[in-house]
């Protein structure tokens, strides 16, 4: 047998980013007709510190492992909360878990926003329906520090009325920390006072100095394609235009290749990239 | 209130235009105000008339047999309403109406026809800021039609 040398004795253990950590659910609201937040804590009492744009890949056991965005406060690591959208068998299980349901937690893995690199500049966000909230810890951080940015603006589309997120949020962000906030749905009922429209039609009314703002986008691959295409026509440099990428994250880690968007592994290389990296691969037929 | 003459060349649809040409287009429109639920125009009707909405909020709708009007637009302020003053036959395709309190300045589409059919390079500029609206118009609804917010897209 060989001794351990005084290194291994003093090693903390290397956790294990297979193994998913024991949380539980504390809260749970439903915030739209197919979309519930959690509120979760670490059954260890440890916090689960992370970058605002990272996730997870939460395990509802009996039912399968998918990866979530972490939609809470950076500055709050002992609650972590995700936003979810029931749209299968894995995803219906984490939506309909009650408080006290233990949930297994890999993770935070992948590239966050970066958002202080936009400090002293001005902030464009852009959601489009479920894209919201991986933007919102984002927000969240703008907002903790406001006096360090210039113009911050979330141009926000949503399919209905009635699936509009956070909605307290965006009035509070308008009201109490001076975001031009502009909302516009895809299809208005009659009763709707609000715009409808597409998202990119809201870039025209937002007011930035395009050499100095940090955008930041997520929603529909589709939708992010023609908003970073009108954004960097508006003279945002690419290198400061940033994309949430989504695919099928599995390991979490960078092993196991189902996330591969050609050279880029976007559970460790991503989810947020820029888009002078993905232009040339977002027309791309099946990447 | 700026007066029209003062209002169009600041507006990024007249953006580029020669002061003359800015005159003989303000000539042709007025100042005009609607109450909430009150049309600007209706599907059927002959289309003489676009707007720049200078206050307020429009919806464009397309009228059910079941039912409330279907919104498949808005427009705000600085919008651009109205394209069919320009295309034959010159009639409405949809319904718009205010849902609050909106001013406009309403142009006389038939005598900026007649203009346009008397100075080509007036009507080439014209028919180009129109065709834009048309494009951006176009463009949302296409993607729109995408349902990108629907469950997988």
């Amino acid at each position: 047998m060989t001794a351990l040398t005084d290194r291994d004795r003093g090693a903390a253990p290397v956790p294990d980013p297979f193994l998913p950590r024991p949380f539980v659910v504390r809260a749970t609201r439903q915030d739209t007709r197919d979309t519930h937040t959690l509120e979760l804590e670490p059954v260890d009492g440890e916090p689960l510190g992370f970058a605002a744009g990272q996730f997870t890949m939460m395990h509802a056991f009996g039912a399968g492992e998918v990866p979530i965005s972490i939609s809470g406060d950076p500055a709050r690591p002992e609650v972590l909360v995700h936003t979810i959208r029931d749209v299968g068998a894995v995803t219906r299980a984490l939506v309909h878990a009650q408080p006290g349901t233990v949930l297994g937690i890999r993770g935070p893995f992948g590239t966050g926003w970066q958002v202080s690199s936009g400090r002293h500049g001005d902030v464009l966000f852009m959601a489009g329906g479920i894209g919201l909230a991986p933007l919102r810890p984002a927000i969240l951080e703008v907002c903790a520090a406001r006096g360090d940015f210039g113009q911050v603006s979330l141009l926000y589309g949503a399919r209905t009325p009635e699936d509009i997120l956070f909605g307290e949020d965006l009035l509070g962000w308008a009201g109490d920390h001076g975001i031009d906030v502009q909302v516009t749905v895809d299809n208005g009922q009659h009763a709707w006072r609000g715009r409808v429209g597409l998202v990119t039609q809201l870039i025209d009314r937002a007011r930035f100095a395009p050499a100095s703002t940090l955008a930041l986008i997520c929603g529909p691959e589709v939708m992010m394609r023609y908003a970073a295409l009108a954004l960097a026509d508006r003279g945002i440099p690419k290198t400061r235009l940033r994309l949430s990428m989504e695919r099928n994250m599995k390991c979490g880690v960078g092993l196991c290749g189902h996330c591969q968007l050609r050279e880029f592994l976007l559970c460790v290389d991503g989810p947020v990239l820029t888009y002078d990296r993905l232009e040339p691969l977002m027309s791309r037929v099946e990447l | 209130m700026q007066t029209i003459e003062q209002y169009l060349p600041e507006h990024p649809f007249f953006a580029g235009l020669g002061e003359d040409v800015i005159a003989l287009v303000a000539g042709c429109a007025v100042n005009t105000h609607f109450r909430p639920g009150e049309h600007l125009f209706r599907e059927g009707e002959r289309a003489d008339t676009f707007y720049v909405i200078r206050h307020g909020r429009i919806s464009l709708e397309v009228r059910t047999p079941a039912g409330p009007p279907v919104v498949v637009d808005s427009a705000h302020a600085d919008d651009v309403v109205g394209w069919s003053w320009l295309v034959p036959p010159y009639r409405w395709l949809f319904d718009a109406r205010a849902t609050e309190e909106t001013s406009a300045i309403a142009f006389d589409g038939a005598c900026l026809r007649g203009k346009c059919e008397a100075d080509p390079a007036i009507g080439y500029a014209l028919l180009q800021r129109v065709v834009r609206v048309m494009s951006d118009r176009l463009q949302s609804a296409r993607v729109r039609l995408l349902d990108l917010y629907g469950v997988r897209a």
